[in-house]
């Protein structure tokens, strides 16, 4: 097991661990959070797997995906937790209602 | 297919005008009405010389830096894309002309929904332009964020849980996509779709990009099953947005998910063509059916949004052996879907606003009081519905064709019968608008300009239909579909 | 009435019965073990794009190769991006007025570390933003710097004054986009691409986009820290 190796794997753990969160909680914080947590191990498999390289610097493209990554789940994040704070004024509840019968 | 660097101005420019008019609508807020007009003017203009000349000249390129792939990120212009942009053009500017008079009551509202949509509509530009996927990753996201933000505008419970829900469903999407387009990059070297199509092969780096990013994108374009999210949302948002979502922004993802098939997963997805072709079909009868159930127009109309999307689908398992017709019709299908849905959505608007509700039981005579909305609904269903001579009739023939020449005939059979339902729930709303309300109200003024923006698109949506041949030789150029004629 | 503040029971925490939430953990597993498979498949060593870029540094105009690769090589991306981030602001605004805040006066140690240190961190951005040509470090990592103290001070009770908080706010939110869209658009001027410096002032116009970018992207976070329009503005 490279080191290379045990990011990706993590990155893909958090990945999975987040779709989990996301899918079985009810608040809408913990859906959020469970959305960074998945965006971080997409990060983490993206960045890790960069030390692949023979010799030298890691390659550079994918950290600058990474850094175009984390600006847009921070805007991303700040637009939903906002949100969130306006449903929870408008329904008293942070949760989403449950969805009509289809 | 010609290779011009310094080609594409006019793509540069569709994509940097609608980001300034955004600015400057932010910047100077007294004035952003004025401002998105002239933008929504501008760019659709700057679309049809895109148009001119890519008819002239072919693919158009265009290396962004002077770089060039792998290294740099790449624009291609072909037919396909600039069919998109086209559309993307006369559902804007129909809408753009349709808000003012919407918003006219809230200031504070409009002020706000100018910025959103020129946003909105600079990332569906950049989207139809790019070749790169971790750009559309990066236009995925504008848009999605845009298409949040305008269908939480009113302010209402209804407004907000649904675009919260939407914001969920959405970011999910670009997650899943962004973890195959990690893989990809990682498995390849390269996150250009020209460079990818050349290097990928079959290994197991791919099946896991495929699953993910088409599940990411099946998600975004509101495939069923994981369609939960459309019908709120766009029931909920005002007239225009719910126009802009149903029409263009469900579209964009599936665009991706289009290329991407043809030039990278296509050859190595078998099974997946079935999969999706079911999917569409289940679509198809499920959205329709729930269409029929509706007591309020605007969820009909979005449910009539999740069937007409199956349609969409279908053409997966028929381009297996017929290529370009099915690929074409469905390019075409899209293309009269958004200007037919988004005419509806505005005429509900209109009828919203006339009678302050949309419970179709209950609209009053509106064929006497509002002829050019009641007009632009039954074109717009006529193209829903497939009848000649519109462009939905067009598409949805070509790909009854195909099935019909290969012998599928569960899909066929599902596409006659969702086109049996579509008229179901169109006439059941004609039949309302020919009938006395129980307890009439005093109307609402409709301004002329909301009425026209429906009915111009609707016509549009019709005339389609005697626009079949040299739209479709506008998508072939840089025969985009060319890739899936071969086959292994 | 409501209860807004009453705490969720662990059933309402979750909407699914423990054996769908088996089923779905089963689910994800599944998925899990697959990707792990075909992300082991890789190869354990490749360039990737390493090389390309190596090749074409000496004509980025900075040293590092991570902003050559964000400014240069991809800096449409970063283009888009910058435009996202506004968007959210935007959007952000679009849903309400910023909750006014009903925080007691801050306590004596956050007042005096906020007046110690943000000054600290705005000097800190500014070298960030200097170092990135030649080290890790940038607009991105300098605005977000400046954005963290800009959130110092308002945790501390700070308020822009109203005379700031119309127009001044809103050209500093759009300087960065502003700047670099029109960088991006003006080198189209002598019949390059978009975005195609000139070699020679490839170094200085990458730091004129950044600078103007810190100042975007550190207003922008501070400003998306308040949750909605100051109140100062209409």
């Amino acid at each position: 097991m490279t080191p290379v190796l045990l990011y990706a794997l993590t990155g893909l753990g958090l990945f999975s661990l987040g779709l989990y969160a996301l899918i079985v909680h009810a608040h809408l914080l913990r859906k959020i959070l469970a959305l960074n947590v998945m965006g971080s191990g997409v990060f983490l498999v993206l960045g890790g797997l960069a030390r692949r390289v023979p010799q030298g610097a890691p390659d550079p493209v994918p950290q600058a995906m990474v850094i175009t990554g984390i600006v847009v789940a921070v805007a991303a994040t700040a637009l939903a937790l906002v949100l969130m704070l306006r449903v929870r004024a408008a329904t008293g509840r942070t949760v989403l209602p449950d969805r009509q019968s289809d | 297919m010609e290779q011009t660097t310094i080609a594409l101005t006019w793509g540069v420019v569709l994509i940097l005008l609608p980001l300034a008019g955004a600015m400057l609508a932010f910047l100077f807020r007294r004035v952003a009405t004025l401002i998105g007009i002239g933008t929504a003017v501008a760019t659709s203009f700057t679309a049809v010389a895109l148009a001119r000349a890519v008819i002239m000249d072919g693919t158009l390129h265009h290396a962004v830096g002077g770089w060039g792939a792998p290294l740099g990120i790449d624009l291609r212009a072909d037919g396909l894309s600039v069919l998109m942009l086209l559309m993307t053009a006369a559902v804007g500017l129909a809408i753009s002309l349709y808000a003012p008079a919407y918003f006219r009551d809230e200031s504070r509202k409009a002020e706000q929904f100018w910025p959103l949509w020129l946003f909105l509509w600079t990332g569906l530009n950049a989207l139809f332009l790019s070749a790169d996927i971790f750009n559309l990753y990066v236009t995925l996201e504008l848009l999605g964020l845009a298409a949040v933000a305008l269908t939480a505008l009113p302010g209402r419970a209804d407004a907000l849980t649904g675009a919260m829900r939407y914001l969920l469903a959405t970011l999910l999407g670009s997650l899943l996509y962004l973890l195959g387009v990690a893989l990809l990059y990682h498995g390849f070297g390269s996150v250009d779709i020209a460079i990818l199509a050349v290097r990928v092969e079959p290994s197991p780096v791919v099946w896991a990009a495929l699953g993910l990013m088409s599940t990411g994108l099946l998600l975004k374009t509101a495939l069923f099953p994981l369609h939960f999210w459309l019908p709120p949302a766009h029931a909920s948002a005002p007239a225009p947005v719910s126009a802009l979502l149903s029409a263009l922004v469900v579209k964009a993802s599936f665009y991706i998910l289009l290329r991407l098939w043809l030039e990278i997963f296509g050859t190595l997805g078998e099974g997946v063509d079935t999969l999706f072709g079911l999917l569409g079909a289940v679509a198809i009868l499920w959205g329709s059916l729930q269409a029929l159930r509706q007591t309020r127009l605007k969820l009909l109309i979005a449910y009539s949004t999740v069937a007409q999307l199956g349609y969409l689908f279908l053409a997966f398992p028929l381009a297996v052996t017929a290529g370009a017709t099915a690929w074409s019709a469905v390019a075409y299908l899209a293309l009269s879907h958004a200007l037919a849905k988004a005419a509806m959505f505005l005429a509900a608007g209109n009828l919203l606003r006339f009678g302050g509700h949309d419970r179709i039981a209950d609209l009053d005579r509106v064929v006497q009081r509002l002829p050019l909305t009641t007009g632009a609904f039954a074109l717009a269903g006529v193209s829903i519905m497939g009848l000649p001579p519109s462009g939905g009739f067009i598409g949805k023939w070509l790909l009854l064709e195909t099935a019909l020449a290969q012998g599928r005939w569960g899909l066929a059979a599902v596409m006659i019968l969702g086109g049996l339902l579509a008229a179901g729930y169109i006439f059941k709303v004609l039949g309302h608008a020919f009938t006395e309300a129980p307890e009439t109200h005093e109307p609402i003024e409709v301004p002329a300009s909301m009425e026209w923006a429906a009915l111009l698109l609707a016509m549009g949506a019709v005339l389609l239909g005697f626009l079949a041949v040299p739209a479709l030789s506008l998508i072939g150029i840089g025969d985009p579909f060319g890739a899936s004629e071969v086959m292994p | 009435m409501h209860d807004k503040t009453a705490r969720l029971t662990t059933d309402e925490y979750t909407q699914v019965a423990p054996v769908v939430r088996l089923v779905i953990a089963l689910l994800v597993s599944a998925v899990a073990a697959g990707l792990a498979y075909a992300v082991s498949s890789l190869p354990l060593v490749t360039t990737g794009l390493q090389e390309a870029v190596a090749e074409q540094m000496a004509q980025s105009g900075v040293s590092h190769p991570v902003t050559a690769v964000l400014l240069n090589f991809r800096g449409y991306d970063t283009l888009l991006e910058m435009g996202v981030l506004l968007l959210a602001l935007v959007g952000v605004w679009s849903l309400g007025s910023a909750p006014s805040s009903r925080e007691p006066p801050p306590g004596a140690v956050l007042e005096f570390l906020t007046r110690f240190f943000a000054p600290l961190m705005i000097l800190i951005a500014g070298y960030l933003l200097w170092a990135g040509a030649h080290a890790p470090g940038g607009a991105f990592q300098a605005g977000a710097v400046l954005g963290a103290s800009g959130v110092l001070l308002l945790l501390s009770g700070w308020h822009l004054p109203a005379s700031l908080a119309g127009w001044p706010l809103r050209l500093t939110l759009v300087a960065g986009l502003a700047v670099f869209a029109a960088v991006a658009a003006g080198v189209m001027w002598t019949g390059a691409s978009l975005l195609e410096y000139p070699p020679q002032w490839a170094g200085g116009l990458i730091l004129l986009i950044e600078a103007a970018a810190t100042l975007s992207i550190g207003a922008t976070l501070a400003a998306l820290f308040l949750g909605g329009r100051p109140e100062d503005s209409p």
